[in-house]
């Protein structure tokens, strides 16, 4: 046999059955039971409700929200089939390539609700219209090139590194529009579909950038100061380029600037997910509240109670707790 | 004196968190084997939230086992939540779920590690608060 070595086994020399009731990492399975927890597909929303509410938005509206989609598209799909499939080859426990089949999956029913958003929604020419402005869009290329070239490149912490941003920050350039529309009351199931999106790349972001922490803790610390260089510089490139691929998109409708604050707020989760600390201040995360409610709808209850800003904080009615009552 | 007692996962959000404060600070086993936690002074709990927005999964079963000590539960003063905004509606749940339960104040939510901006508010809005229950 004359084939050549492939790099499928850098670190699992050969592959044996799995066994979910051995675990190296406990954090594995604590995750493959949330993913599978959350697992859903387009089908269950029902899309076709918001067509009325599709036809109260402009020309021009509508192709804003294609292409956002499209954008995101784009990265599910890179995600789906080069990104999560290339973790799979660094895995360094079966348990974590099974959660990484899992997201690589979720990342195609991603890309595939797009598309029956599209085909309840839009008109076949428009869509075309917007997967060419895909590929020509030079923001949006460079975004998938400066994150393919790390998936290319042999360095397992800097694929982690680029895999986490993806997750946890470049996607939400495009989440804003269906949560600001979702915050004016239209396409509403649409926003319920992106919140579930939303949902599974925080999953995506924090396991991801979970084993990037655990394999960057067993390297010496002046590799570890390089890397966290490295992670930073990354992300001040894919920053600037997610500036003007806003602009791009939304200096037309005037919401740039909050875009941007949004872009600053998932900046700084992303770092978090790799452990490191938050790059952007408070003075310019101030996400538009309205946005931060469609994120997480019903959840604003007593959130700030030093503060008293949040709504006013009741103790819950409840009989006087027993023993039995925590066996939740 | 009073203190915080919290629990924190492998992946170390919330334990950063809490060194950030940089206050007086127990941790809950992570392991069932440990030696389980007693405390004897009033505390302010900090909890990840766990699971899928479930408020029948959303705290760690680790604090559920401290909390299960009635002693220990009467000494907890008010809890603050980790999470992510992106669960939606059910950021920060655990700490709805022990606020109802143990019937103290949800002081304050937090984002996986906790930025800049949410040590300086819990730091001034846990001393007052301790001053205010003086």
């Amino acid at each position: 046999m004359d084939m050549p070595a492939t790099s499928a086994a850098r670190h699992l020399s050969r592959v044996d059955a799995i066994n979910w009731n051995r675990l190296q990492d406990d954090k594995d399975l604590e995750v493959w039971n949330r993913l599978t927890g959350n697992f859903w597909l387009p089908e269950k929303i029902p899309l076709s409700n918001d067509i009325p509410s599709w036809n109260t938005l402009t020309e021009h509206e509508q192709q804003l929200t294609i292409r956002v989609f499209t954008g995101l598209t784009l990265l599910d799909t890179i995600q789906g089939t080069v990104g999560a499939p290339t973790l799979i080859e660094d895995a360094v426990t079966p348990h974590e390539e099974a959660v990484l089949t899992n997201v690589s999956f979720m990342e195609s029913v991603h890309a595939r609700s797009y598309s029956s958003i599209f085909s309840t929604l839009c008109h076949t020419r428009d869509v075309d219209d917007a997967y060419r402005w895909s590929e020509e869009n030079p923001f949006l290329q460079k975004k998938a090139e400066l994150i393919l070239e790390r998936y290319r490149a042999e360095d397992p912490l800097m694929r982690k590194v680029a895999s986490t941003f993806l997750e946890s920050f470049l996607f939400y350039s495009g989440f804003y529009l269906p949560m600001y529309w979702s915050s004016r009351a239209k396409l509403t199931n649409t926003a319920d579909l992106i919140r579930l999106i939303i949902r599974d790349e925080a999953i995506h972001g924090y396991y991801i950038g979970y084993k990037f922490q655990r394999q960057l803790a067993q390297l010496p610390a002046e590799r570890q100061e390089e890397i966290k260089i490295y992670a930073y510089e990354l992300l001040h490139e894919l920053y600037d380029n997610e500036v003007k691929y806003t602009e791009a998109l939304y200096d037309d409708v005037g919401l740039t600037e909050d875009v941007k604050k949004f872009l600053h707020y998932n900046a700084n989760k992303a770092l978090m997910n790799l452990g490191f600390e938050a790059l952007f201040p408070a003075s310019v995360t101030d996400v538009s509240p309205a946005i931060l409610a469609a994120l997480s709808p019903g959840s604003d209850e007593n959130h700030d109670f030093f503060s008293g800003s949040g709504s006013s904080y009741v103790i819950g009615k409840t009989v006087s707790t027993e023993d039995e009552d925590w066996a939740f | 004196m009073a203190e915080l007692v919290y629990f924190s996962t492998k992946s170390g959000n919330t334990r950063r968190f809490v060194e950030k404060l940089g206050l007086p600070a127990t941790r809950i086993p992570l392991n069932r084997d440990d030696q389980p936690l007693h405390v004897d002074e009033p505390y302010i709990l900090v909890v990840p939230t766990y699971g899928d927005g479930d408020p029948m999964s959303s705290v760690p079963p680790q604090v559920i086992r401290f909390l299960n000590d009635a002693h220990n539960r009467s000494l907890i003063r008010g809890v603050i939540a980790g999470g992510n905004t992106n669960f939606g509606a059910a950021f920060g749940l655990a700490g709805r779920v022990i606020a109802r339960k143990c019937q103290v104040p949800l002081l304050y939510r937090f984002e996986l590690m906790g930025t800049e901006e949410d040590v300086h508010r819990v730091l001034a809005g846990v001393n007052e608060f301790w001053k205010r229950s003086a």
